[in-house]
């Protein structure tokens, strides 16, 4: 069968059918009515939403954060704890001799 | 005198929100003829146009006017329908084996001869609507707005938001996938 012929006679098939845009009865009222039922929703209803749903991935986070610095401990090994990293730049360096 | 879209926005803007009735009077026709190119049920279609709707009023507010609000709005109906297609991606997986009688009387009349199948007969359409329900929803979109509704590919890119390239990638990879179908389609029928 020639798949080429037929995708076009399929192609022109569909181009011949071309829906009806024929509208329910007082379709406009059901939208209206939904419109009206539905919650109106302001800047602080969004932006306390957003908040709501990053909340449950920063506390996964922040767990797998403090389980992974548990398990880091600065102890292991190394004198060096956090205090001396962050202050290595402003503290003067120790006399060797 | 009939009021201008324009002076309609301002008003439902302005908090008056019955005018928006005067908007979906206006508009509904084409958005049901849009959704039903994609929805075969008749209250998918309706559940599709109602959402349109309602994403145009809560989203009006970002009309910004610099293009027709029909634009806009079709914009908006497209992307529905597109949402529409990647949820209801069912009837993807169904083998051509249980075609309809019409359907495989009009496959035999195009395989004797291709001049005298009809692309009039509603067989032929069936036929169309069932290989497009096979396509992902990517493909569908594509075939639908460029070989069916012949838009130009500037044209599915403004009412997508793909990239033109992306449009021709689509395009082309949708052609394939519609004779791979077709393909499966006439190895079952005649195997």
């Amino acid at each position: 069968m020639n798949i080429a012929e037929l995708q076009k006679k399929l192609i022109t098939a569909a181009r011949k059918d071309a829906p009806t845009d024929r509208v329910p009865y007082a379709f406009e009222k059901r939208i209206m009515a939904a419109l009206k039922s539905s919650p109106v929703a302001d800047a602080w209803s969004l932006w306390g939403g957003a908040l709501l749903k990053a909340a449950a991935p920063c506390v996964a986070i922040m767990l797998a954060l403090g389980v992974w610095a548990a398990c880091v401990s600065p102890t292991n090994g190394s004198d060096l704890t956090l205090e001396d990293t962050v202050l290595a730049a402003v503290t003067p360096p120790v006399d060797m001799e | 005198m009939e009021r201008s879209d324009e002076d309609i926005i301002r008003a439902v803007l302005g908090g008056d929100t019955e005018a928006f009735e005067s908007l979906v009077l206006k508009y509904q026709p084409r958005v049901f003829a849009t959704a039903r190119r994609y929805a075969r049920r008749e209250d998918e279609v309706q559940d599709i146009v109602q959402e349109v709707f309602m994403k145009a009023f809560h989203k009006l507010a970002s009309f910004r006017g610099d293009a027709p609000f029909e634009h806009w709005l079709m914009r908006m109906t497209v992307r529905t329908c597109y949402d529409f297609l990647r949820l209801h991606q069912r009837n993807r997986e169904n083998n051509f084996t249980d075609l309809g009688d019409e359907e495989s009387d009009w496959l035999e009349r195009f395989n004797a001869n291709p001049a005298g199948a009809s692309d009039e007969a509603s067989a032929a359409k069936e036929l169309i609507r069932q290989i497009l329900e096979q396509l992902p929803a990517p493909a569908r979109l594509v075939i639908t707005l460029l070989e069916i509704e012949d838009k130009s590919v500037k044209e599915i890119s403004r009412l997508t938001g793909w990239s033109v390239p992306l449009v021709k990638v689509r395009a082309f990879r949708a052609r394939a996938l519609m004779r791979k179908v077709l393909e499966k389609m006439t190895r079952e029928k005649y195997l």
